[in-house]
């Protein structure tokens, strides 16, 4: 128990796929539970991240408290991951950054169709959001890269069985998908 | 009922608790509680803070990648997603649901109820099962699913396959887990071979034993636990959602109907291409989750909830046999017409996930699902809506084009947007019922969690965004000074720190 890998894993602004792929590992989940510990992660109810192995991370950034949690990672994991598409460079998501913000937020809460009492929610409860929606490593120093929209489960398997094993990984060409 | 908590008189007297962010759902909400000198709860909010925006920037791009575009929405009801965008571009070429290919028809049925199984088995095994399990207020190192694993592995290792079946469905016919391409405009991109349609065929008879095994648990778990299971976070409301024109409950086309708490009829079989004449949302400040309500009622009555608790509740009748005897004696276990226990939920979930594994089972019986005619085409039109019955329950998707076959104008009520009013009067309930006048714990957090979890919200549809921050609950006196503050940690402990 006391040896076993941490990893903590969380979603920025992606859309939970990257996590939904990483379950597809089905019945490996066992074998993989035997090794790993899960630290913060959408999964476990720990939140708070805490030194670990290995950090993933799903989804760009989009706001300032995704800003927080991407350097939070940063400085417990010693090895930091950005998981998928949206991760490397932004991913869908990022469409919006050809369009002024304030148009987005229009579309949504004052000109939409059936909307009333139109405003933009403003309440400081609510993060900032920033301009555009950036790549993790733009921000912070990424360790590995994996792609796809979303990295199977296999890519998942693969990279950690390396990791596990204290190979480098490499990906073999069949598993390398951007879609 | 608890509106009254939605917004206190007073707030700047009163202390803030934060409970940020509520896990093991999918995207990120918060919420916040302003308490008096006594730790009377005075207001109670759960705050959906991310935005993406997709609904403007979707605009400027060509129709037929809307479905494979506005999946990205969502993870883990991406096939919802894919088929309201391509049952609303069906009609930017001409094609009803009605005119669809019989073919076409089946295989994106199929393809739903792959969906709707792998998500609700997710929902419950994964992410709920440590809960009912363990329960509300148990150690928080138990609650994730590697922990039932390990307990229970034979229950857990059962929602996994179910899980994995689900997602089976879904790559035979889109070529991916997540995230494929099946729909096109007026059909779909390819046929069912024999061979995908036999390893289907493989395994359907255990999957559907599994199904009512999990039917079964959920009813012991909730009857075992009666009356709190009946009372916790329930509230009345009116329920919306999709039936066949006989009635039966739908996932995938039908008409809409709506039903007061009493069981009234307050629209049937009315056509969802006029939906925004029958519903219209609300904007808050304090929140990017808008609040849907049905015209007729008004804002303050007028909001529903959807899903499969909604689902069950309105149909008069489940089309597959084993389902339908499940529906049975959920409703029986009710003194009223409709089953309000938000709790109940879970129960409704595995009621539609046996119903699934048999409508699979139907389906790849069908000589039908194996044509070879995928594709029709009509005339083109300007403006396309669809509607699908997603896991979390109705959702909406509406475009509009120009001659270049540009999108111009789209507009999304996604399912969990439709359970804002219900969600945030459950979290108001939990917390004048359950949490005020009492001292700050980790437990009575997690119960606020349990009640926004049970209606399964997808907070990454709904805000198009999702993040986590540390879970930590924070005592701000009136000036804005930490006065208590608990932190959870990795192994469990909860940390205090007064000031
Ligand atoms: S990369 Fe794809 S699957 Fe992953 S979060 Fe982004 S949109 Fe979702």
């Amino acid at each position: 128990m006391a040896n076993k890998i941490r990893i903590a894993t969380t979603s920025l602004a992606g859309c939970f796929g990257c996590h939904m792929s990483f379950l597809d590992l089905d019945e490996r989940l066992l074998p993989l539970a035997e090794l790993v510990e899960f630290d913060r992660s959408p999964l476990t109810d720990i939140e708070h991240c805490n030194p670990c192995d290995i950090g993933l991370i799903e989804g760009g950034v989009c706001n300032s408290e995704n800003v927080h949690t991407l350097r939070e990672f940063r400085k417990n994991c010693k090895t930091l991951v950005a998981v998928g598409a949206c991760a490397i460079n932004g991913g869908l998501p990022a469409l919006r950054n050809f369009i002024p913000l304030e148009r987005c937020l229009a579309e949504s809460y004052l000109d939409g169709i059936g909307v009333e009492n139109p405003q933009i929610p403003s309440d400081p409860e609510l993060p900032l959001l920033l301009d555009k929606v950036r790549p993790l490593h733009e921000i912070v120093k990424i360790d590995y890269f994996l792609p796809g929209c979303p990295p199977s489960a296999d890519v998942f398997w693969a990279f950690l069985s390396a990791l596990l094993e204290g190979r480098e990984p490499v990906l073999p060409y069949e598993l390398v998908h951007y879609d | 009922m608890y509106e009254h908590l939605e917004t206190a008189s007073n707030p700047e007297t009163l202390r803030r608790v934060a409970v940020d962010p509520v896990s093991r759902v999918e995207g990120h909400g918060k919420v916040t509680l302003l308490l008096d000198e006594n730790n009377k709860v005075q207001q109670a909010r759960l705050h959906i803070v991310e935005f993406r925006g997709f609904e403007r920037f979707i605009q400027g791009r060509p129709y037929w990648e809307l479905p494979v575009m506005v999946q990205r929405l969502c993870g883990i009801c991406p096939v919802s997603h894919h088929l309201a965008a391509a049952k609303a571009i069906d009609q930017l070429v001409g094609i009803d649901p009605e005119n669809l290919p019989v073919t076409a028809d089946k295989l994106r049925r199929l393809l739903h109820f792959g969906q709707v199984l792998q998500s609700h088995a997710l929902h419950f095994f994964h992410l709920s099962s440590p809960d009912l399990l363990f329960g509300f207020e148990s150690e928080i190192n138990k609650r994730h699913i590697f922990a039932v694993l390990e307990q229970y592995p034979d229950i857990a290792l059962q929602g996994v396959k179910l899980r994995k079946y689900g997602q089976e469905v879904i790559r035979m016919i889109s070529g991916k887990r997540i995230h494929g391409s099946g729909a096109i405009a007026g059909g779909m991109n390819k046929a069912l071979t024999k061979a995908e349609r036999d390893y289907l065929l493989a395994d359907i008879a255990q999957i559907i034993v599994w199904a009512e095994d999990s039917v079964e648990l959920i009813k012991k778990v909730h009857c075992a636990n009666l009356p709190y299971y009946d009372d916790f976070a329930s509230i009345r409301s009116n329920y919306l959602g999709l039936t066949q024109a006989n009635g039966a409950l739908e996932l995938y086309h039908g008409g809409l109907r709506a039903k007061t708490a009493q069981g009234d009829m307050i629209l049937d079989q009315f056509d969802y291409c006029h939906y925004n004449t029958i519903i219209h949302e609300q904007v808050r400040s304090w929140t990017y989750m808008k609040f849907p309500y049905l015209l007729s009622l008004g804002p303050d009555d007028g909001w529903y909830r959807v899903g499969p608790l909604a689902r069950v509740n309105n149909c008069d009748f489940i089309d597959t046999p084993l389902a339908e005897a499940q529906r049975l004696v959920f409703k029986a276990h009710s003194p009223e017409a409709m089953v309000h226990s938000t709790l109940a939920f879970h129960w409704a979930r595995l009621i539609e996930l046996l119903h699934c594994s048999e409508s699979i089972k139907q389906l790849l019986l069908d000589p039908d699902i194996l044509g070879l005619d995928l594709v029709a085409q009509g005339e083109q039109r300007f403006e396309g809506i669809g509607v699908i019955e997603a896991p979390r329950g109705t959702l909406f998707h509406h475009y509009q084009v120009d001659e270049n076959n540009i999108v111009t104008k789209a507009n999304l009520i996604v399912s969990t947007t439709s359970n804002n009013m219900a969600m945030n009067e459950s979290v108001r309930q939990v917390a004048a019922e359950y949490l005020s006048g009492q001292e700050l714990t980790e437990a009575l957090l997690n119960n606020l969690e349990v009640a926004i979890r049970a209606y399964d919200p997808c907070l990454s549809c709904a805000t198009h965004a999702m993040g986590k921050m540390p879970l930590q609950l924070e005592l701000l006196d009136a000036q804005g000074r930490l006065v208590d503050q608990l932190v959870k940690h990795s192994n469990g402990e909860i940390q205090q720190f007064s000031c």
